[in-house]
């Protein structure tokens, strides 16, 4: 009995992935195949970028903050709280702006992807759509996967600058440090392979929360109770794999760019 | 209830012997347990009406669905326009699926689009210039009667006036065929009077063959025993004992046709739930 079980629940994940997929190869490929629908992009683009900008601001800010506060102490020990400001830049360039944000903005819109689009597929919306001779998956998917990619970009890059904002806030405030100071550590020991692997991740995780969002929202099955169902598996869904493609990123860059 | 239903003359030109619009051969549908439909078989010829009965449940809207390819079947092929699409591409569907109208259970009208993005949504796609968007859409709504509605949002609107914008969004495209999923169900008699009022201008103004799904007779009979008067403007009765010969019925029970045939065949049949479902 247990082994049955297990065994279906086996194969339901490998159809899962298989399904995933397809279905995120169909949409990669659908960015460069017209028609691309450009409006449906800029208004995505407004929802998922702009939308974001409060959380992300926020998050970032007392990340930096946080940083700045728990780093102070012990570099003080050794007598190096003169480079809390490197510390604060790079931890926040190359890694926690990308991820921070790729998990803030996949709570908000991968699960409001999800529950928008699995609501169109419970009402029929999306059946209507193919009968009228659209594809959902041009029309809604690919404009939602383009726009989370170039706007968790932007969004990581205004993260990071309210990261290294929120550490000097924290430096100059609390900790009665040198500010100028602060920036110059944070500026001068940046390089150019910190920042590349900054801005890759995001691209990555931005094609994350976009088609999982998608993808769940369009196997909707089983009217609103499913429609709440698929919501929470593409929050869970898109922040692990975030995290998860984010230690192969940092593997494989560290690799690239040794430190 | 006539019992002795004859064809009145046929107001469009009946063409038995052309290509059918939609041929369905030896086709079942399962999903994942037994099969919904199982070697389903008939045709639609151009300017056709064809009622599609049986009780809910039995796999009509399934069936619906088959035709224009949104689900696919299993064994058995599908013909629409002439092109069998039971195993085509979704790619080359989308073409075809342009020249059919559907109109669905509930409507299916997109909630955060007006009732004018609504209807004219296939011609917003084709990138038609907004002024003759503007007026093929007015044309829409007043055909059928909710030219009122036209920056409204589906929200807004009752059931009966939803059905009635889905009817006007699968007509403005001048489809070549149109399908009906239940239009009048959970509808109170007045306004399921008002949509086969509709559905009866279409067949006999326009002639485009078509298939509805419903389970209630009395709107299977309307549409029979009714002709559109273009001078009055309304759906009037025909003289007693005629009935349309271009508006034909298929009866499903368990997933399989039990009947195929004209009004007077249907209520002639000695079939047990033909009889059952008429009494």
């Amino acid at each position: 009995m247990a082994i049955n079980k297990l065994d279906r629940t086996a194969k339901e994940i490998v159809l899962t992935v298989q399904e995933y997929s397809i279905f995120s190869g169909r949409a990669f490929l659908n960015l460069f195949r017209p028609p691309i629908y450009w409006t449906d992009f800029l208004i995505q683009s407004d929802i998922i970028g702009v939308g974001s900008i409060p959380i992300v601001v926020l998050a970032g800010f007392f990340t930096g903050g946080v940083l700045a506060l728990q780093s102070a102490a012990t570099l003080t020990e050794f007598g190096a709280a003169a480079v809390t400001g490197q510390f604060v830049s790079l931890t926040m360039i190359r890694e926690l702006g990308a991820v921070l944000t790729g998990i803030m903005v996949a709570g908000r819109n991968a699960s409001s992807i999800a529950s928008e689009l699995g609501s169109m597929v419970v009402t029929e919306q999306i059946d209507a759509m193919r009968a009228l001779g659209v594809d959902p998956m041009r029309k809604l998917a690919t404009p939602r996967i383009f726009a989370s990619i170039a706007m968790l970009l932007l969004l990581t890059i205004v993260a990071d600058a309210f990261g290294i904002m929120g550490g000097a806030a924290v430096t100059v405030f609390l900790n009665h440090q040198n500010g100028t100071q602060y920036f110059h550590m944070a500026y001068e020991h940046l390089r150019y392979p910190d920042i590349i692997q900054g801005l890759v991740k995001p691209l990555f995780f931005g094609y994350i929360l976009g088609s999982i969002g998608c993808f769940y929202g369009m196997r909707t099955t089983g009217g609103t109770e499913g429609v709440g169902r698929s919501t929470i598996q593409a929050v869970v869904t898109s922040s692990v794999l975030i995290i998860f493609v984010d230690f192969l990123i940092t593997h494989v860059l560290l690799s690239i760019f040794p430190t | 209830m006539n019992h002795s239903a004859v064809p009145a003359p046929a107001t469009p030109a009946s063409a038995p012997e052309a290509s059918p619009v939609v041929a369905v051969r030896n086709v079942t549908v399962a999903f994942d347990g037994p099969p919904v439909l199982t070697d389903i078989t008939f045709s639609v010829a151009p300017a056709e009406t064809r009622i599609l009965l049986g009780p809910a449940g039995v796999g009509k809207s399934v069936l619906l669905k088959i035709i224009i390819g949104l689900l696919r079947p299993v064994k058995g092929d599908v013909m629409l326009f002439g092109k069998n699409i039971s195993r085509m591409p979704e790619e080359e569907l989308f073409a075809l699926r342009v020249r059919a109208g559907m109109v669905f259970q509930e409507g299916a009208l997109f909630d955060s689009l007006t009732v004018r993005d609504n209807v004219a949504y296939q011609l917003i796609q084709e990138g038609v210039p907004d002024d003759e968007i503007d007026t093929r859409v007015h044309e829409a709504l007043r055909f059928v009667g909710l030219a009122e509605t036209f920056g409204m949002y589906p929200a807004s609107l009752s059931g009966g006036m939803r059905r009635r914008v889905a009817i006007a969004r699968a007509l403005i495209h001048d489809p070549e065929l149109i399908l009906y999923d239940s239009p009048t169900g959970g509808l109170d008699p007045v306004t399921s009077t008002t949509i086969i009022e509709l559905i009866v201008k279409q067949r006999d103004v326009h002639a485009t063959p078509a298939l509805l799904v419903t389970h209630r007779l009395q709107d299977a009979f309307t549409l029979c025993n009714h002709r559109f008067d273009a001078d009055q403007g309304c759906m009037v009765p025909l003289p007693p004992g005629q009935t349309n010969p271009n508006t034909t019925f298929l009866m499903l029970e368990e997933g399989r046709i039990i009947f195929d045939g004209s009004l007077e065949e249907l209520l002639h049949s000695q079939n047990t739930f033909v009889r059952e479902f008429l009494e």
